[in-house]
């Protein structure tokens, strides 16, 4: 089962990168307000039960995937 | 009792990519303890009076610095050591390492300019009564060299008012190199027994080199761990 965790600074949360990302694109003419920039995982998992599954990603983000303190996460998991 | 019965015993953990564990060890000899490299992938620690996790880049920095090493097998052990009052420091990617683990508060984020920073920095003793700062005299400036990219202390207003109340902010910077939020450059737990520090003691020894602020951070630990094992109880 495909599942994609998307981490994102929290609000009010200063993020350096993505200013660079929003000063370049307004250097290169785009009316960019503002910019932040998180990450992505992308992951396959064993096993066909959604429910289980997103507890399980709930699990991972909490211990490792995201700080709590400064990112904020969301699950998705792949319907098929 | 033998003379190097009377030096303490202070492991140096190595993660894949610490590459100030060398430095840390020669610094430690130097100031008087029986410094010794533990492996990241021991289950154990061996009899030891004081911890130190090193400066470098363990696990290549991968996810964000410090998140992978916080599980590495020895780190479980570190964690009882802790838990135990066991006086536990923690040097650049170490730093990061404590924070990861729920050692010590807060986090270590991308500099604010979010350029690697590397240079001799002043750094203000806020706390000269913690085993780590003993040395040293509240007020006073220490120099030390700082190497990092993700040295940007942040704490949220709620806990950053706990620390100040709490007064585990041991180290200030004097000029804030890297964004830090109320220019943190150290802190310590609640108790006092767990340090964690951007700028690198260990490379601040020896006037022969440069600065030697860092001998006052690194003596002030060897003391601390060698009252802890040598006091009459």
């Amino acid at each position: 089962m495909r599942a994609t965790v998307l981490v994102r600074p929290k609000p009010g949360i200063l993020d350096p990168q993505g200013e660079a990302v929003q000063s370049s694109l307004r250097h290169l003419g785009f009316a960019v307000e503002e910019a932040r920039v998180g990450r992505v995982v992308d992951l396959e998992l064993e096993g066909e039960d959604p429910e289980r599954a997103r507890a399980e990603l709930e699990r991972m983000c909490q211990q490792l995937l995201a700080n709590p303190l400064i990112e904020s996460f969301e699950i998705s998991v792949a319907a098929e | 009792m033998s003379e190097s019965r009377t030096r303490p015993r202070i492991a140096v953990v190595v993660f894949p990519g610490s590459n100030d564990d060398g430095d840390a060890v020669l610094a430690l000899e130097r100031l008087g303890a029986d410094a010794f490299p533990v492996w990241h992938g021991e289950p154990d620690l061996p009899a030891a009076d004081a911890v130190v996790l090193p400066g470098g880049f363990s696990y290549g920095d991968y996810l964000r610095c410090g998140a992978i090493a916080r599980f590495a097998p020895v780190m479980g052990a570190v964690t009882s050591f802790a838990g135990e009052g066991g006086l536990v420091l923690g040097i650049c990617n170490g730093f990061q390492v404590l924070c990861e683990a729920g050692l010590l508060p807060g986090t270590l984020r991308p500099n604010a300019s979010l350029s690697f920073v590397c240079r001799d920095v002043d750094v203000v003793v806020e706390r000269a009564d913690t085993p780590f700062t003993t040395r040293a005299e509240q007020g006073q400036c220490l120099t030390m060299p700082i190497k990092h990219g993700e040295g940007c202390y942040f704490a949220d207003d709620e806990l950053l008012a706990e620390l100040e109340a709490t007064r585990q902010i041991a180290l200030r910077y004097a000029d804030n190199p890297n964004g830090s939020v109320a220019d943190v450059a150290g802190v310590v737990n609640a108790d006092g027994t767990v340090f964690g520090l951007m700028p690198h003691p260990e490379h601040a020894v020896d006037p022969l080199l440069g600065p030697s602020g860092g001998a006052l951070v690194l003596g002030s630990l060897v003391d601390a761990a060698r009252e802890r094992t040598f006091a009459p109880a």
